[in-house]
């Protein structure tokens, strides 16, 4: 399976590496950043580049960019993992347009692309004959997608809850066990490398709206958009309002809740029993899917991070390998 | 709700074991003798009590299985409890406002309020517990304090509540 890499941030790097270590049947025969890119239709190697990354801060052959790579180098499937941009959803939704009309599958990270024109892009794979997959979108490590797509298949959706953003539940968490004010526990999430300089697409609840977005893609209909998501935030959130909820045995998590029979669309602080499994700890992600025959799913683990995001890249990668082996077209 | 049976050893605690059975909560029992001829003497007991949602039904049918008569069920009353807890400028904005405006619907009722208030330019928290006497009482009540948490600026945290 030939794969070409777009973005060299922590994802990047994170699914060179495993690509490496792991002997998975996998080559890279491409990779670019913003600012360079190589391509080998006998493979890269990988060392050799993440070594290049290091000293110059560039991967490869300036003269070289992306849309080269999406265009003219060999692969099987295109890996676009991308700084994500939630707005217009560029450029990662060029170079996957111009991949799959180029009838090579996708795999992305990229949540921009994907919350923005989810039918537009499923529509575009279609008419090629060949796959998109998003594992890597929502809930870091968590296959989440796999499940609603092919473990649940056959199942009613009702509803989806879940804890998608592990900065906010880092601070929710640290409040509630240390005591600590939302600015403090703020500034312990910066400190940590968990939350940006500039936090607000995390605790505004804007990053989980968009996870929400593509889960309700997934399983509800395929026209979600980010406007039709009711949404709040955890920056309100005071220490006192944690303590009164824990004298009633209960806690405060930022929920992301989609549920079809009731028409509902929204991402805000919620009120949970501490027993109740979606209150995890830490930057822990947590997914329940309620079901009409498999009753309700709950699914737990590691929200972020370059190795557990390389995980769900790989799972589709392979998933494409095994399931769509030999219907993309063969590179020139 | 009012119970006829015979004064006989364990009759009363027959009937008061199906309301545990059922998760309620016996909050008064005042019970007196009736002389009735013939059927000998009967026991006439009134129960004010507490039952979840949607179980009432099954009261009825488990107390008439211990051949316990069933005279008759008052109104059934704020049987439905929510807690939430609500953010803001809570003093300023006219606590007791925002507390009637649940109170004056009829159909629902803030019985309890935790308040917290750190200094006097900080926002407060508040627990807040709604009793209400259906499930759809329970949402329109809700729907006001959302409303309400709307016009005051507040942060209202709800419980999550999943399919049943």
């Amino acid at each position: 399976m030939r794969v070409a890499i777009l973005g060299m941030g922590s994802v990047g790097k994170g699914l060179l590496q495993v690509i490496n270590q792991k002997d998975l049947g996998i080559t890279v025969t491409a990779v670019a950043d913003s600012k360079s890119a190589l391509m080998d239709r006998d493979g890269i190697s990988i060392e050799e580049v993440l070594e290049a990354k290091k000293i110059h801060g560039y991967c490869g052959d300036t003269s070289l960019s992306s849309v080269d790579v999406v265009t003219k180098a060999a692969y099987d499937v295109l890996v676009e993992v991308t700084p994500t941009n939630a707005t217009t959803g560029e450029p990662a939704l060029t170079h996957i347009l111009q991949a799959l009309t180029r009838g090579r599958h996708v795999v992305t990270s990229n949540k921009g692309p994907i919350a923005r024109e989810f039918e537009r892009l499923h529509r575009c794979a279609a008419k090629n004959g060949v796959m998109l997959r998003y594992e890597a979108t929502v809930g870091g490590a968590i296959p989440v997608i796999h499940v609603l797509q092919q473990g649940l298949a056959g199942n009613r959706v009702r509803a989806i809850y879940g804890v998608l953003n592990g900065t906010c539940n880092f601070i929710l968490s640290r409040m509630a066990a240390e005591g600590l004010s939302y600015e403090q526990a703020l500034l312990e999430a910066r400190e940590m490398g968990y939350a940006e300089a500039d936090p607000t697409y995390d605790v505004k609840g804007i990053d989980p709206a968009i996870k929400l977005v593509i889960l309700a893609n997934t399983f509800w209909k395929k026209t979600v958009q980010l406007e039709d998501v009711d949404i709040t935030g955890i920056d309100m959130i005071t220490n006192d309002a944690i303590r009164l909820a824990e004298e009633e045995d209960c806690t405060i998590r930022l929920i992301a809740e989609a549920n079809p029979e009731r028409g509902i669309l929204r991402v805000a602080p919620r009120l949970l029993p501490l027993s109740h499994p979606l209150v995890v700890e830490g930057t822990l992600n947590a997914i329940t899917i309620e079901t009409d025959l498999a009753g309700e799913i709950t699914l737990i683990g590691k929200g972020a991070g370059s190795v557990e995001t390389a995980s769900a890249i790989i799972g589709d990668i392979l998933f494409i390998r095994d399931f769509h082996a030999g219907s993309h077209k063969k590179a020139p | 709700m009012k119970l006829e049976m015979k004064d006989a050893p364990g009759q009363l605690v027959a009937a008061l074991r199906p309301i545990s059975e059922v998760g309620g909560n016996i909050i008064a029992v005042i019970h007196q003798r009736d002389r009735k001829g013939e059927r000998g003497e009967m026991l006439s007991v009134q129960i004010v009590l507490e039952l979840p949602d949607q179980r009432l039904s099954d009261l009825i049918r488990l107390i008439r299985e211990q051949g316990v008569n069933i005279q008759r069920i008052g109104h059934e009353r704020l049987l439905y409890e929510k807690t939430v807890i609500v953010i803001g400028h809570l003093i300023h904005t006219d606590l007791g406002d925002t507390v009637d405006r649940i109170d004056c619907t009829g159909f629902a009722e803030v019985t309890g309020l935790n308040i917290s208030m750190p200094a006097i330019t900080q926002v407060s928290s508040a627990r807040l517990v709604i009793k209400a006497v259906n499930k759809e009482d329970m949402e329109q009540a809700m729907e006001i304090l959302r409303r309400v948490s709307r016009e005051k600026d507040f942060l209202l945290v709800e419980p999550l509540e999943e399919v049943e």
